[in-house]
């Protein structure tokens, strides 16, 4: 991904001094140019364009707000409900994800989730220790992290 | 437009407090430190960023002054407010502060122990 990033920033660079054109507008005009001579050379990678990489990242960041946001909504609801109502309860979640920087992005993500925070980290680092606040749905939370956030990361990750 | 910016960011400043006020209320209300953690590490984070994104709106819409060490902020506490309520909630678990009554169900219990054993602690 950075080799090809690299890649666009030299030609874009190639045509700023090809039509002696050194203005930001002439950056722009060279650097969608070598967009577009990567995407005609992009079976010679060994991974995938970069473009949709870049567009995976915007739409973790998108989803990573609107859980934010819906998380806030439900610690609202949860306080300042007249009577406390809840089932708090330690359940362990097995994830696919591999390397260190996705186990942290998804631990940020649970935690920034409505009702969920990671306690643990295994050593293996194969499963998370999820502590939930309101326990009567463990099954629905596991499946909603692991169809939006996993999916979500994996899409950035896979080359 | 100058109506349009101080709703901007009479929202984004009203937003912030109302979440800060929650997470205050939160850590009084609830129970035990892991579901406290929940409010001071949600809440907290939208309501500071809330608080920044207003600042920074007034100061660029209202008084032309771009000043991007505010978003900087905002996002060193994306980073940062998951993070700190992870080593909390781990470190206490770990020293022995005792989870709520109601607690329902304890994966972490099993897992600690076998730590324990493989490490030789009591």
């Amino acid at each position: 991904m950075s080799f090809q990033i690299l890649l666009n920033i030299f030609l874009a660079f190639l045509l700023m001094f090809l039509t002696s054109n050194y203005s930001p507008s002439g950056f722009v005009i060279g650097y969608l140019l070598g967009l577009l001579a990567l995407l005609a050379l992009r079976k010679f990678f060994n991974s995938r364009l970069y473009v949709g990489r870049v567009w995976a990242i915007i739409k973790l960041i998108i989803l990573f707000i609107k859980e934010l946001v819906l998380a806030n909504i439900s610690v609202l609801v949860l306080v300042i409900k007249p009577k406390l109502q809840m089932q708090p309860a330690f359940f362990k979640y097995d994830t696919k994800l591999t390397s260190d920087w996705e186990i942290t992005l998804l631990s940020a993500l649970i935690t920034l989730t409505p009702g969920t925070v990671v306690v643990h980290v295994s050593d293996d680092s194969k499963s998370l220790y999820i502590h939930v606040i309101d326990s009567n749905d463990i099954d629905e939370t596991i499946d909603s992290i692991k169809n939006s956030f996993e999916k979500a990361i994996l899409e950035v990750s896979r080359s | 437009m100058t109506i349009l910016a101080n709703i901007l960011v009479v929202f984004f400043i009203a937003a912030g407090l109302l979440f800060t006020v929650v997470a205050a209320i939160g850590i009084i209300r609830l129970p035990d430190l892991y579901s406290r953690s929940h409010a001071a590490s949600k809440s907290s984070t939208l309501g500071v960023m809330c608080i920044l994104l207003g600042v920074f709106f007034h100061f660029w819409l209202n008084e032309g002054h771009f000043n991007p060490a505010i978003l900087l902020g905002v996002l060193f506490l994306f980073i940062t407010g998951p993070v700190g309520a992870h080593i909390m909630g781990r470190s206490s678990y770990i020293a022995g502060v005792k989870p709520w009554s109601g607690t329902i169900r304890d994966d972490l219990k099993n897992e600690l122990e076998r730590m324990k054993k493989e490490q030789n602690i009591k």
